[in-house]
């Protein structure tokens, strides 16, 4: 997709990132001690801390991955917004105040709170790290999709930037910068949602999505004349090629010099060839988008209505309506999704979306990406179940949500900031899906990635809402970023260089090993941020959350709840959950996509590993622990 | 440990009444969470029927899993909050 980069976007993303810099150069001057870099010194508000955690955790996975999935595939995008939520029912009930009393700085700090264990410092440190840095990758490479219809960069000068960006504010301030910008994102994300939802509504449905920007594609459909299957005749086009690709009938046409796909329909026993759009990635090197270059602007954005039932009655557009006839509208009407094939063409890599047309009911219930309906597999619904149990146990396992229970005074004060955040959260996670099926209907989807669907969205509504929304959504993940970079400076500098290796830095020394630790791990996330582009991020995230659930949480709830739990117990179940949750996604369908392979070929059928590597990590402990009782030197506190 | 807390916290002399009541929320949501997903698998069909409002079982029990999280979060500190002003009220004094 071609962006023109708008002034007004330009200004008002450089006064907001200006802001967060001079925000970070305001607490750089308070930030002396390491209890202070690590965790803002456990001074901050419960109330700030909830909104920060809101911040923290409706990263880019949330605004950006979420609502691309949901404008794609329907409810199954907010299948993402339930467990997310859910998940901090096991923060807030579980895992909150014990973790507060035993706290320090780190998840390590608390692991090893009753053992002093090497092997609890090396491993969780380890897991910290990995996590974030799984976590990191979906962050960068939402940066990257960001940027280039804000400020009409390339996708990898985007991850550069945020990655540059994070860097200093992380270097120069720590966790109370940090805390503050997730503060500010945080209430900002969610007002301007609510913003967002309301154009959402006040536009209600309508036919032919145009707005003041651009006037929606008119798609092309002829009428072809059919001898023994084959295409013989296509109005004034040329007949290149025709191609059979899982079940669809492909022709490819041309006229003026310039080559287009279309497939080959019977509706209502009349056959037509509507127009896809199409990608071709030329042997000889170049790509061609819709058949020319793509300066020339071709590779339209759509998602539109084919069919709009309100109140029982067929209609070309409803006007405003409020958020449950929305749905309901919805619910009832039908919506063209574009469908991605892919195929080769001679030596030329194609891939191609094709209309298709959904009912509505089928797009406001699961299904459609996560196969559990009637061509469902017992695999694909083990696939489904372990989503959910990953999402629903991962949250209260991430290193960079965790440390926030440190940046509070007390127990009470970790448990109503958790409500805080779950509050503000839960009202983000419900529009999600407004803003998803927003972004579906409105003309505004770029198929080369579903993360920019909310931000396009608003552009459609305004460039000054788009300015707005896209710059929160940057600082979005300036922010998250700085979380993750905080914790896995923590796990380098902290856990391992001065608590494992038994350095015994002084606060000066920790502080900047902490800095030069955010260094090394933010040019490793530009790294992976730049390799990973333009897959969904928060597909990405539910693997941080399958690694997280897989390695930490056994870890952390049988330290909390059972009085046999030792040391040996919860190194091993840590390496047992990452190797597991690791060894899984590695050799997943899609990481075989990935490598370039035939997803067919993988070597199992899971995608996401939670449902395996979580029992594994947990009976390793209960094994492992009942096996080394003797060795159990805990002090038998009772933590809870 | 080789260093302090950031904070140092009190004695909390209400942690295991609330632990047990969180332990209890835990299981109330997990049931209903369960069902979710079990609905999802089991009974895909089940989660397009119409419930309430025009809206189908999907929205209806999707929206309510994040509202439910809510309350329950709410019931949770106001029980809480109740256990410590009690319990740990010789401290306070």
């Amino acid at each position: 997709m071609i962006y023109q980069p708008s002034l007004v976007a330009i200004i008002i993303f450089i006064i907001f990132v200006a802001f967060v810099l001079v925000l970070s150069f305001y607490f750089a001057r308070k930030t002396k001690s390491a209890s202070g870099f690590f965790a803002a010194g456990g001074t901050i508000n419960w109330g700030v801390n909830g909104i920060a955690f809101a911040g923290d955790y409706l990263s880019a996975a949330s605004f950006l991955g979420i609502c691309g999935m949901i404008a794609f595939s329907g409810y199954d995008g907010f299948l993402y917004s339930i467990g997310y939520l859910a998940g901090w029912i096991v923060a807030l009930f579980l895992v909150a105040e014990p973790l507060k009393r035993l706290g320090k700085y780190t998840f390590t700090d608390a692991l090893d709170a009753r053992f002093n264990s090497k092997a609890i410092q090396l491993t969780a440190a380890i897991s910290t790290l990995i996590v974030s840095m799984f976590y990191l990758i979906p962050q960068m490479v939402g940066a990257g999709a960001l940027v280039t219809p804000l400020l009409g960069l390339e996708h990898h000068w985007g991850v550069i930037l945020v990655g540059t960006i994070v860097i200093f504010i992380v270097a120069t301030a720590g966790m109370t910068s940090t805390t503050y910008v997730q503060f500010i994102k945080g209430a900002l994300l969610i007002i301007f949602s609510i913003v967002l939802s309301v154009y959402i509504f006040n536009n209600g449905l309508n036919l032919m999505p145009d707005n003041e920007l651009q006037k929606y594609h008119r798609f092309i459909a002829i009428t072809p004349t059919l001898e023994d299957g084959k295409v013989v005749k296509a109005g004034d086009y040329q007949i290149a090629n025709q191609l059979d690709i899982k079940g669809h009938h492909l022709v490819k046409l041309e006229k003026d010099g310039i080559y287009r796909w279309f497939n080959l329909v019977n509706e209502n026993n009349t056959h037509r060839m509507l127009e896809m759009l199409s990608i071709t990635n030329l042997a000889k090197g170049g790509k061609l988008y819709n058949g020319e270059p793509k300066e020339n602007a071709k590779f339209f954005q759509v998602g539109h209505l084919s069919k709009i039932i309100i109140n029982g009655k067929e209609v070309d557009k409803t006007g405003p309506l409020g958020p449950f006839k929305f749905l309901e509208a919805i619910e009832k009407s039908e919506i063209v999704r574009f469908t991605q094939l892919k195929f080769k063409e001679h030596e030329n890599k194609v891939t191609v979306w094709y209309q298709n047309k959904t009912a509505g009911s089928d797009i406001m219930k699961p299904g459609l990406k996560f196969k559990i309906g009637k061509d469902a597999t017992p695999m694909s619904k083990l696939n489904f179940i372990s989503l959910m149990v990953a999402l629903f146990l991962g949250t209260s396992a991430l290193p960079h949500i965790l440390i926030r229970y440190y940046t509070v005074p007390s127990q009470r004060d970790a448990r109503k900031s958790t409500i805080v955040a779950i509050g503000a959260i839960g009202m983000f996670y419900m529009l999600t899906m407004f803003m998803g099926l927003g972004a579906s209907i409105n003309g505004v989807l770029d198929m080369e990635s579903s993360n920019m669907s909310a931000p396009l969205l608003a552009k459609a509504f305004g460039i000054g809402l788009f300015s707005i929304i896209s710059a929160i959504a940057f600082a979005t993940i300036l922010g998250t970023v700085s979380g993750l970079i905080i914790a896995s400076t923590g796990a380098i500098a902290h856990d391992f260089i001065d608590i494992y290796l038994g350095k015994n830095l002084s606060e000066v020394n920790k502080v900047l090993s902490g800095k030069i630790a955010a260094f090394v791990v933010g040019i490793i996330a530009i790294i992976l941020g730049i390799s990973f582009k333009g897959m969904n991020v928060s597909f990405l995230v539910g693997w941080a959350f399958a690694v997280a659930a897989s390695a930490n949480l056994p870890a952390i709830l049988m330290l909390l709840f059972w009085k046999k739990t030792t040391a040996k117990g919860i190194a091993s179940s840590i390496v047992v959950g990452i190797v597991a949750a690791l060894g899984l996604i590695l050799t997943s369908p899609t990481m075989w996509g990935r490598y370039g392979l035939d997803p067919e070929t993988a070597f199992h059928k899971l995608d996401n590993p939670a449902i395996i590597s979580f029992p594994l990590a947990l009976l390793t402990l209960i094994v492992v622990s009942l096996a080394t009782q003797k060795e159990n030197h805990s002090k038998k506190e009772d933590v809870v | 440990m080789k260093h302090p807390p950031a904070t140092k916290p009190g004695i909390d002399r209400a942690s295991k009444k609330k632990s047990k009541l969180g332990i209890l929320l835990f299981i109330v949501y997990s049931v209903v969470y369960a069902g979710f997903v079990t609905i999802g698998v089991a009974n895909y069909e089940l989660m397009g029927k119409i419930v309430l409002g025009g809206q189908n079982l999907a929205i209806v029990y999707g929206f309510g899993l994040i509202i439910f999280a809510i309350i329950l979060g709410l019931i949770y500190n106001a029980i809480c909050t109740g256990y410590e002003n009690k319990m740990n009220k010789e401290d306070i004094q």
